[in-house]
């Protein structure tokens, strides 16, 4: 079906204030010309200058002082815009602007096959790939009808590489929390484990974030010889370098003045506003929908939700922390299945959905297994047949919706797929956690001082290119 | 879901079938003067079945589909280009519903007794792959989102957004909005609120003031698909810029982008390769 026609492709020549030069602010990267900023003075600081701008805005004599953080800025975690209405130092208003790293993930997700959706969407909470591919294909293949048949195998994989993502984004989050707020050893310890993850993710995936591995099916192909004993190594490495961060964190003086009761949010404000993940269990609610939805076979792990009553930044912390622990548990739960389940598939049974080559390492780096470029080029033409449709047209998938929900690093992100029976989604559209935790901020900073934005924020771990999508 | 295997409807094969697996017998002996279907709306207690009245079971077309490969670009040389198959999503589904379903649907139907009534409010529910679709007029979509939220054995308090879908091929009901709801109290259990509206009146009253967390996401909706949302505190744009001309994710807006050259040869963006949908 082509999806538009040349009529309705819209005219984006009109003339919009900036671009053209008869139009005043004929600078299009100026400041802009429509804001409501008539009689106000605007400063812009660049660094450098700070004496002499704290004297010109003395000079002034106002008391309101709109400041607009980022989104260039090293503590707002990427290119996230705070705009603080300040009085002194204290935050009468707090507004986020979002949307400066919107790359149109959904819209290309409709021009790519099912499976190339994958690679679309793990990159869109580049902290926590994983978790995108395995919503979406939960959804894929809740809309195929296939979910009771993806192999036991490869649901394994997908919680042991959901939960190592956990860890990964948990490590960020404390590591860029704790450097936002001067803690630089926190950051090196933090990247320093994740390090270790990634290593993992390497080794397994071929690439080290953007894995694209989950694939709808199952994932795209089983660990390697050695793995086993590798993530094994590495939950132990990762279990001494939380406890050095346990030391650095949870009785650190300068941290909790930092962070307890600072960007306080309670259970109804939580409910209220959507907000899920570690911000909601921080206020004493158990909710983690691997325990009250399972999926992935969740329900046949032994591991606890972690929750604390604080409703604040320093509990966040530790929620983080605890979860950790919680998640190693997990991994290495899944070692020893991984070990048991050994030489079994990992894809899905119907060669309609399976991508028939498994990937092997060539001489060029990656490929595709030698055995089966043996047989499609030279014994079976069918096989040849059927790998080139599958592998350029992809399958179909009958027409209807989905929404299937996972337990991010974050919240609950969700994926609504809708099928008009092609072999493309019609439409992927993913409730991203950081989107709707985000919200949150005017909620949680305004009243406080100007250095508590930074820890609230921190707390929420927001991650823009989820946020944008 | 867990509802999933037990759901009879449940689709069973990963292949394209082009009509939903839909029982088709009772759309054909179901009728529309059928005293079943038409007047119980109004009784719901003594646990009678609530069947929505001219609730219409039929799929849904939003589209057709040409020829046998999905080729789009071009002559179809196959000798299958006359074949039309049309696009059918799932119709309104019989009663029991399975699961906690029936169960959302009969209270619902107390609780709106007194207002529009479950037939008035509700134009049809749908149960696809384990999943309630509650198909919500939106004159009465505020009454019903409150109900839900606030019904003590309801309690959809979570509402995670809200997406968009375009069907330009469904007339008079172009845009879609989708609304997931999560109820924390009973245990994870989840339904889907869907609200259409045409292209031409794009409006849906806003759900922000029963479900603040849904701001960010009815303005999203609005920057990508026009969607506008009456009674929104600010509905503007979120993730485009202010000035931004036309609604991205609507299926009449190009994907746009630039062919890319590599070694002498050039391949088109990718809305213009060659496609098999």
């Amino acid at each position: 079906m082509t999806t538009h026609d040349q009529d309705t492709i819209y005219d984006d020549s009109a003339p919009s204030p900036g671009l053209d030069p008869s139009l005043p602010g004929n600078d299009p990267y100026g400041a802009s010309v429509d804001d409501d900023t008539e009689g106000a003075r605007v400063f812009t600081v660049s660094g450098g200058d700070w004496n002499d701008l704290v004297d010109e805005a003395t000079a002034l004599h106002e008391e309101r002082i709109v400041v607009n953080m980022g989104p260039q800025h090293p503590s707002t975690h990427g290119v996230l815009r705070l705009i603080l209405e300040l009085d002194g130092e204290t935050v009468t208003e707090a507004r986020a602007g979002i949307g400066y790293l919107h790359t149109g993930i959904e819209k290309n997700m409709e021009f790519r096959t099912w499976t190339q959706g994958v690679t679309f969407c793990t990159r869109m909470d580049y902290l926590t790939p994983m978790f995108q591919e395995a919503a979406y294909c939960l959804s894929v293949e809740k809309l195929l009808g296939v979910t009771d048949r993806i192999p036991e195998r490869a649901s394994i994989i997908r919680v042991m590489m959901m939960e190592l993502t956990r860890v990964n984004s948990h490590l960020v989050a404390l590591g860029t929390g704790g450097m936002e707020m001067g803690a630089t050893t926190v950051m090196t310890v933090g990247f320093r484990e994740r390090e270790r993850i990634l290593r993992v993710f390497e080794a397994i995936t071929g690439l080290r974030m953007n894995n694209a591995y989950i694939r709808p099916g199952g994932v795209a192909q089983d660990v390697p010889h050695g793995a086993v004993d590798m993530v094994r190594g590495v939950v132990g490495e990762i279990r001494r370098g939380l406890g050095e961060l346990e030391m650095l964190l949870n009785e650190n003086p300068l941290l909790k003045g930092r962070t307890v009761g600072v960007g306080y949010l309670d259970l109804t404000g939580c409910v209220a506003l959507g907000v899920t993940g570690p911000v909601l269990r921080s206020t004493g609610l158990p909710h983690d929908l691997r325990k009250s939805a399972p999926y992935c076979g969740y329900e046949t792990y032994d591991f606890d939700v972690i929750t604390r009553t604080g409703c604040d930044a320093y509990d966040r912390l530790r929620i983080r922390i605890d979860e950790m622990y919680e998640s190693l548990k997990i991994v290495e739960q899944c070692l020893d299945r991984l070990q048991r389940t050994e030489g079994q598939p990992v894809m899905v049974e119907d060669k309609k959905i399976a991508w028939p080559a498994q990937l092997a390492i060539g001489g060029d780096g990656q490929g595709n297994s030698l055995d089966h470029i043996r047989e499609i080029m030279g014994t079976s033409m069918e096989a040849l047949i059927h790998h080139f449709k599958l592998v350029t047209e992809g399958f179909r998938v009958p027409p209807g919706q989905a929404y299937v929900a996972v337990e991010s690093a974050k919240g609950e992100l969700g994926c609504h797929t809708v099928s008009d029976g092609g072999t493309r989604p019609y439409r992927a559209h993913f409730r991203d956690p950081s989107f709707n935790n985000l919200q949150a901020v005017a909620a949680m900073c305004e009243g406080s001082q100007v250095a508590d934005v930074i820890v609230a924020v921190a707390s929420i771990d927001p991650v823009m290119g989820g946020v944008d999508r | 879901m867990s509802d999933e295997s037990k759901d009879p409807k449940h689709l069973e094969s990963g292949e394209g079938a082009p009509v939903p697996d839909k029982e088709t017998d009772t759309a054909a002996t179901r009728t529309d003067d059928d005293p079943q279907s038409s007047d119980t709306a109004q009784h719901t207690g003594g646990g009678r079945v609530v069947e929505l009245a001219g609730a219409d079971s039929e799929p849904v077309q939003i589209g057709e589909r040409r020829g046998m490969f999905g080729a789009t670009r071009g002559q179809d040389t196959t000798g299958y280009g006359g074949l039309v198959t049309p696009t059918l999503l799932p119709g309104a589904s019989p009663r029991p519903y399975g699961g906690y379903y029936d169960e959302v649907a009969d209270l619902l139907a107390t609780a709106l007794e007194e207002g529009p009534g479950l037939g008035g409010a509700v134009e049809k529910v749908v149960v696809d792959r384990g999943e309630m679709t509650l198909f919500v007029r939106r004159e009465h979509l505020l009454e019903v989102a409150r109900t839900l939220r606030d019904h003590p054995a309801l309690r959809f308090e979570m509402c995670m957004g809200v997406s968009g879908v375009h069907y330009p091929g469904e007339a008079g009901r172009e845009l879609h909005a989708v609304y997931p709801l999560l109820s924390i109290t009973h245990g994870s259990r989840r339904i889907r609120l869907e609200v259409t509206c045409p292209d031409t009146d794009p409006h849906i009253p806003s759900v922000v003031e029963v479900w603040p967390g849904n701001d960010w996401h009815e303005r999203e909706t609005w920057d990508m698909f026009g969607i506008q949302f009456d009674g929104h505190p600010a509905l503007t744009r979120i993730l485009m810029p202010d000035d931004w001309p036309g609604h991205p994710q609507r299926k009449d807006y190009p994907l746009g982008g630039i062919p890319v050259e590599y070694k002498g040869g050039t391949v088109p963006p990718p809305d213009e390769r060659r496609a098999y949908s």
